[in-house]
């Protein structure tokens, strides 16, 4: 059994299960509260999956890029829980697990998530079908939307457009011919697929220890970047 | 949740209220048995202070091995921890939030209470931790880069704030003043070495409200010392940092003494990163002696963020009132008084 934690995004969720199927899956839009809602809804989705805690195989946690207290939470989370039971972690990229909100697509799917700022974390996927790992096209990147919008432009087919990110730029991307925004239903990756993605990769046995896990913010704190430039100009 | 408090009570504390990523094991409230601090000094120096989101990255990636080497160093098994602490706050939120969220979740999987804790009340049990012969009524300065305190502790719990900081903390204060100097950062320990080859007498800055009740000021000393500098720009810096740590000193010790004096204390108890000055522990032991105070100078260790005060706060406050819910999230501005609930 593998537990899923989701805490990257505005919900916060939690799911159980395995590359077969979900055994239990909570979700709370909570875009402040990741810490305050998260242990006790992992504490209540196993007592109500009826799963204990040495049941669980292997934990999975959305690694980002998203929020970054967010992202934290979850993954100190999932990192004392894996310690502590000795057991495997699997880090899950956000866009990743976004891109299974449109699992079914034949088409190329893109997904964006809302980096603030005027900015969008990235990605492109071929999917593969129901409950399969999505094949990137691109790795994930942090960018303007409208250099986005360049991208699919320059790319020139249709494609599937899903994530907070199209959501909030909504306006640069309705006018592109190739571009088809699904909206407001799938907007935030799910534990599930966080679940989903673990499952197979635990298959594979691609997984990592508690001290192994590594964030993917995509971006350098500010106080980085500043003092990068300060030091540039000297 | 019913949960009995012993003197073989085991408590695992993490911190990562600021710039240091701490685990302790400690039992009965008193007996450390294990106080692990990983702190981030190096990685804020450039920047000349801490910045939160970078002491938030290095907590996580922190935050297990120090939990690890605590249980290693204590020779304990996990199975042997009866309950876990956390400091909920005040501090900086999203650091807290990764020591928080480790120890809810250490919890939930060990099926054992958890504790959030108020890392104010915590130093004020550093002191006690040292001296487990101390008192109460204590006075207790608290003086660190976010803190300048002057506490009455009447008794486990029961804390009154008789003075403190109107502007700068005492800690700010010596990093403002060390920047300005190009001295590096931080600006206590580097100020501390030179002045004491420095002339303490070179110039009298001024002591502000020394004669008006029990709060302090620090942010006129720093702009008279900057003023001094420019006026006089041949001036030893050496003589400067003994001159500004001896008014800092004076004031501290001047008004934990007279907050002594007032509510018949039966001792001063140090806290807090600047109360490792060795200026301010000499003259605070000396003058406070002088005025019929017993003085505790807690180690070190245990002035500067440490989880070893964490545990024995989270002791005292189990046996009180309890374990929390797992619902407790971090109160960045939490007041001394305040439970995190
Ligand atoms: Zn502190």
């Amino acid at each position: 059994m593998i537990l899923g934690i989701e805490t990257a995004v505005e919900h916060v969720g939690v799911a159980l299960g395995d590359h077969r199927g979900i055994r239990a899956h909570t979700m709370v839009a909570s875009d402040r509260r990741h810490a305050e809602s998260l242990t006790p809804m992992i504490r209540f989705a196993m007592q109500q999956a009826g799963v204990e805690m040495t049941d669980l195989s292997a934990i999975a946690v959305d690694v980002g890029p998203g929020l970054f207290t967010g992202m934290r939470v979850g993954m100190a989370t999932a990192q004392s829980m894996a310690w502590a039971l000795e057991i495997p972690l699997v880090p899950v990229c956000s866009l990743d697990a976004l891109a299974m909100n449109a699992e079914m697509s034949e088409l190329t799917v893109a997904t964006a998530l809302d980096a603030r700022r005027g900015e969008v974390y990235w990605s492109l996927y071929r999917m593969r079908g129901v409950g399969m790992e999505p094949q990137r096209l691109t790795e994930p990147v942090v960018s303007s939307p409208e250099d986005l919008a360049v991208h699919l432009a320059d790319r020139a087919e249709d494609t599937i457009c899903v994530g907070s990110g199209f959501d909030r730029h909504a306006e640069l991307f309705e006018v592109s011919p190739w571009a088809q925004l699904v909206g407001h239903d799938a907007l935030f990756p799910s534990a599930a697929s966080v679940v989903t993605l673990g499952g197979h990769r635990v298959m594979a046995d691609d997984t990592v220890t508690a001290m192994q896990l590594q964030p993917m913010y995509l971006r350098a704190p500010d106080a980085e970047i500043n003092w990068k430039t300060r030091e540039g100009s000297r | 949740m019913s949960f009995e408090v012993t003197e073989s009570t085991v408590v695992l504390a993490i911190e990562t209220s600021c710039d240091e990523t701490a685990a302790s094991i400690v039992m009965g409230g008193n007996d450390v048995l294990s106080s692990i601090v990983s702190s981030q000094i190096d990685i804020h120096a450039r920047f000349g202070g801490v910045v939160p989101e970078v002491a938030s990255r290095a907590h996580l990636e922190s935050i297990v091995p120090v939990i690890d080497a605590a249980i290693a160093e204590a020779g304990i098994l996990p199975s042997r921890i009866d309950a876990v602490a956390a400091t909920a706050g005040p501090g900086l939120i999203g650091a807290l939030l990764v020591g928080v969220s480790a120890a809810k979740s250490l919890a939930l999987v060990w099926d054992k209470p958890f504790i959030g804790i108020n890392h104010l009340e915590a130093h004020l049990y550093a002191g006690l931790l040292d001296d487990p012969t101390l008192e109460f009524p204590l006075v207790v300065l608290l003086v660190s880069g976010g803190h300048t305190m002057i506490i009455h502790m009447k008794g486990h719990g029961d804390y009154t704030v008789l003075g403190r900081t109107i502007d700068d903390a005492a800690g700010e204060a010596y990093d403002k003043v060390a920047r300005f100097l190009d001295l590096g950062y931080p600006g206590g320990p580097v100020i501390d070495r030179i002045a004491s080859e420095g002339n303490p007498h070179a110039v009298e800055f001024p002591r502000a409200m020394m004669h008006d009740g029990l709060d302090v000021s620090f942010s006129g000393l720093k702009t008279s010392v900057i003023n001094h500098v420019r006026k006089n720009p041949g001036m030893s810096n050496v003589d400067i940092a003994a001159s500004f740590q001896a008014a800092v000193v004076d004031v501290l010790c001047a008004k934990t003494i007279k907050a002594a004096q007032q509510v018949g204390a039966q001792g001063i108890v140090l806290g807090g990163g600047v109360s490792a000055n060795s200026f301010l522990r000499s003259e605070m032991s000396r003058r406070g002696e002088e005025a019929g105070f017993k003085v505790a100078l807690p180690s070190r260790a245990m002035c500067t963020d440490n989880a070893a005060m964490i545990a024995a706060a989270a002791w005292h406050r189990l046996k009180s009132d309890g374990p929390r819910e797992l619902d407790c999230g971090a109160y960045p501005n939490l007041k001394l008084a305040e439970v995190p609930r």
